[in-house]
């Protein structure tokens, strides 16, 4: 376990103080670490908005169904994990489940799903919002020549929904990425937990703050980037 | 277009009920919409229903396909109840066709997509098959032309004969329509009317909501008037315009009448 916040430097590396002004060498002699720090963010950051994204619309699929109990699930969940602070969350995870039942997941997989869960919540309330943009009409039509609820939702009310869901999921993803630092702290390899390695070895924190804060930002870019794209398509297809 | 003469011989009664109200009452809160309604339409019957706002006409014709729920009484379609929320009552919404006020064309699918989407999505037909009849139902409503468009580059008539279409493309066995003409311009109106008769001509079972005499005298075989919830009168479209019975008949035609 080593969440505990450090005191003091630790124990500096005698060796490695000669690099410690020049802060492109910090990167350089670590760079193995640090891609993998980066691949370690990315990847847990796709994973987890790919369950959030899967997890979030089942759940808005459920607070707008005419099946009291699924609403009432849907609900509870939202009002759980969208209130809940996130680092509580892992806590919990880490220390509290295994107590009643040892599923002995590693960290990666504990990290995947606090943050799949968390942000499932967010996306819930994003589509559901999206949703409720699309006209009644819509929905009453696809119902009156004998579509499903799921079909109703699924072909006509969803994609409908999709271009006014895409900014809020772009900020929500965006979170994401940021908030799977916490993860480092709870020794997951990525990008956050890389700098903790090398400032405990006594480079100079300021510099690798730098790094690991480009690295977040080729992320989020990416992110935005990508749903920019997504919006501009969407607006040319009608 | 010739003179619309449609047959309008009276149905012998109870030959073949179609669509079956059976005491059927509604509320909205405290608000008594559906009192004791009994109706009963008849195969190939045309029933127009007619009334001041807020009678419970909009409220009757969703019923009748379940997007409203009712709190007592009996409704079935061709002797089969309306069954709970769930695929059975899907399958008999598909029997029902329903054409609203605001068209409701699903505004992200083109007009032949609008009418092949209930054929492949819920009566499973072939893709090819489903265009195949969507285009000759476009055709048939007039609109054929437009089959690429998005609903928004239509015109409310022409949106409004799209629905009709998608309607149709689920062969049901009787159509609703909520003042199909409403929400038009009057100069798209007759247009609308003309692919309703035609449908009428053609032995549809029909429960039409409209203010439009015209049609009511020409294609309708029985008029309902309904005021407070109620059902006030019934009677054959020259006999309730010319000779109402009931106050509240005269006095609501006196009111429309005079425009
Ligand atoms: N979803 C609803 N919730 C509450 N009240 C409603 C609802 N829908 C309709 N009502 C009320 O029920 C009454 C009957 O409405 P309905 O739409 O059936 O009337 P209508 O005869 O179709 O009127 P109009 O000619 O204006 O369309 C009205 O007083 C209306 O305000
Ligand atoms: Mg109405």
């Amino acid at each position: 376990m080593r969440i505990a916040v450090r005191t003091g430097a630790g124990a500096p590396c005698p060796t490695t103080a000669a690099h410690e002004d020049i802060p492109v060498n910090v990167l350089l002699d670590h760079l193995a670490e640090f891609r993998e720090g980066f691949i370690g963010t990315v990847w847990l950051t796709v994973a987890s908005s790919v369950l959030a994204l899967l997890l979030g619309v089942v759940l808005a699929g459920f607070r707008v169904s005419p099946v009291p109990p699924l609403r009432f699930f849907g609900a509870a969940w939202v009002t759980l994990f969208r209130n809940t602070p996130l680092t509580l969350l892992f806590l919990t995870i880490w220390f509290a489940v295994p107590q009643v039942f040892d599923f002995g997941f590693d960290p990666w997989t504990k990290a995947l799903i606090v943050l799949s869960v968390y942000t499932s919540s967010f996306v819930c309330e994003a589509v559901r919002s999206g949703i409720n943009t699309v006209p009644l009409g819509q929905a009453e039509a696809a119902r009156s020549i004998g579509m499903t609820f799921f079909q109703t939702l699924g072909s006509i009310v969803l994609p409908q929904a999709v271009r006014t869901v895409l900014p809020p999921l772009s900020s929500i993803f965006i979170a994401l990425t940021k908030n799977s630092a916490i993860a480092g702290a709870f020794s997951v390899t990525e990008l956050f937990g890389w700098q903790k390695v090398l400032s405990d070895q006594g480079f100079a924190i300021a510099w690798l703050f730098l790094w690991v804060a480009l690295g977040y930002l080729v992320i989020t870019f990416t992110i935005s980037g990508l749903f920019r794209l997504l919006e501009r398509s969407l607006e040319v297809a009608r | 277009m010739t003179e619309v003469s449609v047959t309008k011989d009276a149905i012998p009664p109870g030959a073949d009920d179609l669509v079956v109200l059976k005491n059927v009452n509604k509320h909205f809160g405290a608000l008594h919409v559906l009192q004791d309604i009994d109706l009963t339409i008849a195969r190939g019957e045309v029933v127009v229903v007619i009334g001041p706002s807020g009678s419970g006409k909009s409220t009757l014709c969703r019923a009748i396909n379940r997007l409203e729920t009712i709190d007592s009484g009996d409704i079935s379609i061709d002797g089969k109840p309306l069954p709970q929320e769930g695929k059975e009552l899907a399958r008999l919404r598909a029997d029902v066709g329903m054409v609203f006020q605001s068209f409701n064309l699903f505004a992200h699918k083109t007009v032949l997509e609008n009418v092949t989407l209930g054929q492949t999505k819920v009566r499973k037909t072939g893709k090819a098959e489903a265009e195949e009849k969507a285009r000759r139902l476009l055709d048939r409503v007039g609109v054929a032309a437009q089959a690429d468009k998005y609903p928004a580059q239509l015109s409310g008539g022409q949106q409004q004969r799209v629905a009709i279409a998608r309607a149709l493309a689920m062969d049901p066995k009787v159509m609703l329509f909520d003042e199909p003409t409403s929400a038009l311009d009057p100069e798209m109106i007759n247009e609308v009317l003309e692919v309703m008769q035609q449908l009428a001509r053609d032995g549809m079972t029909m429960i039409v909501v409209t203010h439009e005499m015209g049609f009511a005298r020409s294609a309708a075989n029985r008029v309902v008037f309904m005021a407070d919830g109620r059902i006030v009168e019934e009677a054959v479209p020259d006999q309730f315009f010319s000779n109402p019975r009931s106050d509240r008949a005269k006095d609501f035609l006196s009111k429309i009448l005079k425009h």
